[in-house]
C-alpha cells in the first residue's frame, strides 16, 4: 500500500470518528442528563433527590420579593419560572452580595442547597445577562439600579463580616 | 423534508425553560455545515497556493505581510476609538460592556484560525506537503492566542456581571476544552522529531480536536447556560454594532498577518530539518519547494 493510500484511509477513518462524536454530542441528548441549572418548577419536581446536595437552580427575579436583612448581611428573594404571577417559585435566601445588575425581573442563576422547608440557601448569585445591546434611553436609571437593592449596605465590609 | 425537520426537533429538543433558546439541529443545518466545510477546505487549499505563487514569483511577500498588519493596526486604533468613546454604554451593564468590542472578535477569529488548521489537516492528508503542515501550525498557534486572549477577557466581563470569574457552564467547558486541545496539539508537534511522522499525526489530532469547534459555537443553543446566545443585528443597536464590526474586521487582518508570517517561520524550520548535508548524495535529498 502507498502512503497516500494509506494517509487517504487514516483521513476516512479519522473523518469518521469526528463526526461520529459531534453527531453524539449533538443528538445524543446530553441536555436531558446535564443541565446547568434546573428550572424552580424542575427543582419542585425532584422531590427529595434535590433536598440536599449542592445544586443550580435559574429564573427570574419575582418583583416585589427582594428584601435586602442589613443586620445579617442576608438577601432574600424567590426565584420564578416566568414573568405570570401564578408561576411556581421558589424563596432564596443568600449570603452572597449579587453583582450590581441584580434587579426585579432579571435572570439569575443560584449556586447552594434546597432544604425541606422550601428554601434554596444560595452561596452563589450570578446574574444572566440577554444577547441584547442596547443604548440607554432618555431616562434610563438601570445602571443604578443595584444600589437601591443594597442601601445603606457596604459591600467590602459585608463581605469581611461573613 | 418536514419529516426529518420533526425528527431532528425531537432528538433534540433539551430543557423545558429555555425552550425559545434552544435551537435544535436541523438537516437544513447540517446539509449548509458540510457544503461550508468543504468550501472552506477548498478556500484554504486556494489561499496556500496564493501565498506560494506570492512568495515565489512576486517580491511583494514583505508588503503585503507588512500592509495586512498595517492596515489591522490602524484599525484596531480606529476600533479602540470608536468603542471606548464614541458608543454609548449599555444601557443594562453600562461602560463594563464595551469589553465586548475585543472579547467577541478575538473568539471569532480564534475560531477561524482553528478551522484553518483543520482544513490543513485534512489537506495534509490527502496530499503530503510542507506548506499545508507549516500553516497548520501557524493557524493552531495563533488560535490559540487569540482564543486565550478572548477566555480571559470574557472572565474580566463576567465578574461584573455574573457575578464569577469563572462557572462551569457549557459553552465555557467547550472553550477551555478548545484551549487545552489545542495546547496539546502544540505539545504534540514538539514532542514528535521526525517531520513526516509529525506531519501526519499532528494531522490525525488536529481533525480530532477540531470536534470541540462547532460545540463552541453551539454549547449556547443546545445546551442551557448562562452565556449568552449569538447576538444577531437585531439585538444590537446600530451605535454598538459599528465598533464591533471594525473591531472583527482589525482582528481578521491581525490574524492573515499573523498567520502569514508565522507560516514562513514553520516552513523554514520544515526545510532545515528535512534538508540533509552537502555530503551526501543529491539523489538522497527530499525534494523542498518554498
Amino acid at each position: 500500500m502507498t502512503s497516500q493510500a494509506r494517509n487517504i484511509l487514516i483521513l476516512a477513518g479519522t473523518l469518521c470518528v469526528a463526526s461520529a462524536a459531534l453527531a453524539f454530542i449533538a443528538f445524543g441528548k446530553l441536555g436531558d442528563n446535564l443541565v446547568y441549572y434546573w428550572s424552580p418548577a424542575e427543582l419542585l419536581a425532584q422531590g427529595d433527590k434535590a433536598i440536599g446536595p449542592t445544586i443550580r437552580m435559574g429564573g427570574l427575579v419575582k418583583a416585589g420579593t427582594v428584601h435586602w436583612d442589613e443586620q445579617h448581611t442576608r438577601l432574600s428573594f424567590e426565584v420564578a419560572e416566568d414573568t405570570s404571577p401564578t408561576a411556581p417559585s421558589v424563596k432564596v435566601v443568600s449570603t452572597d452580595l449579587p453583582p450590581q445588575m441584580f434587579r426585579e425581573g432579571i435572570g439569575v442563576v443560584v449556586e447552594g442547597t434546597f432544604a425541606a422547608n422550601g428554601v434554596f440557601t444560595s452561596t452563589r448569585v450570578m446574574v444572566n445577562h440577554s444577547n441584547e445591546y442596547r443604548a440607554p434611553k432618555p431616562g434610563d436609571h438601570h445602571k443604578d439600579d443595584w444600589k437601591k437593592t443594597l442601601e445603606g449596605a457596604e459591600p467590602t465590609a459585608a463581605r469581611e463580616q461573613r | 423534508m418536514p419529516g426529518m425537520q420533526t425528527l431532528a426537533r425531537v432528538l433534540l429538543a433539551a430543557g423545558p425553560a429555555d425552550a425559545e433558546h434552544i435551537q435544535p439541529v436541523t438537516t437544513g443545518m447540517i446539509v449548509k455545515y458540510a457544503v461550508t466545510t468543504v468550501v472552506g477546505i477548498a478556500l484554504v487549499w486556494g489561499v496556500i497556493r496564493l501565498f506560494g505563487w506570492i512568495e515565489e514569483k512576486t517580491r511583494a511577500s514583505f508588503g503585503v505581510r507588512a500592509g495586512l498588519i498595517g492596515i489591522g493596526v490602524i484599525l484596531t486604533a480606529v476600533g479602540a476609538y470608536l468603542g471606548l468613546f464614541w458608543a454609548p454604554p449599555d444601557r443594562m451593564m453600562g461602560d463594563v460592556q464595551r469589553i465586548m468590542y475585543c472579547h467577541v472578535p478575538l473568539l471569532w477569529n480564534a475560531l477561524i484560525a482553528l478551522c484553518i488548521n483543520f482544513a490543513c489537516s485534512v489537506l495534509y492528508l490527502i496530499k503530503p506537503s510542507w506548506k499545508t503542515d507549516s500553516l497548520a501550525e501557524a493557524a493552531a498557534e495563533t488560535g490559540v492566542v487569540m482564543g486565550a486572549n478572548g477566555v480571559l477577557l470574557g472572565a474580566i466581563w463576567a465578574k461584573p456581571t455574573w457575578g464569577v470569574w469563572w462557572t462551569w457552564d457549557p459553552r465555557l467547558i467547550a472553550a477551555a476544552i478548545m484551549l487545552i486541545a489545542y495546547a496539546g496539539y502544540l505539545a504534540l508537534r514538539r514532542f514528535i522529531e521526525d517531520p513526516d511522522r509529525r506531519a501526519l499525526w499532528s494531522s490525525v489530532v488536529g481533525i480530532l480536536v477540531a470536534v470541540d469547534l462547532p460545540v463552541v459555537w453551539f454549547a449556547v443553543r443546545w445546551f442551557r447556560s448562562i452565556h449568552q446566545f449569538q447576538s444577531s443585528p437585531s439585538t444590537v443597536d446600530p451605535a454598538l454594532r459599528v465598533p464591533l464590526r471594525v473591531m472583527a474586521f482589525a482582528f481578521l487582518f491581525l490574524l492573515m498577518g499573523f498567520l502569514w508570517q508565522r507560516y514562513r517561520i514553520a516552513l523554514a524550520h520544515r526545510k532545515d530539518e528535512v534538508a540533509l548535508p552537502d555530503a551526501l548524495p543529491t539523489t538522497a535529498r527530499r525534494e523542498v519547494t518554498p
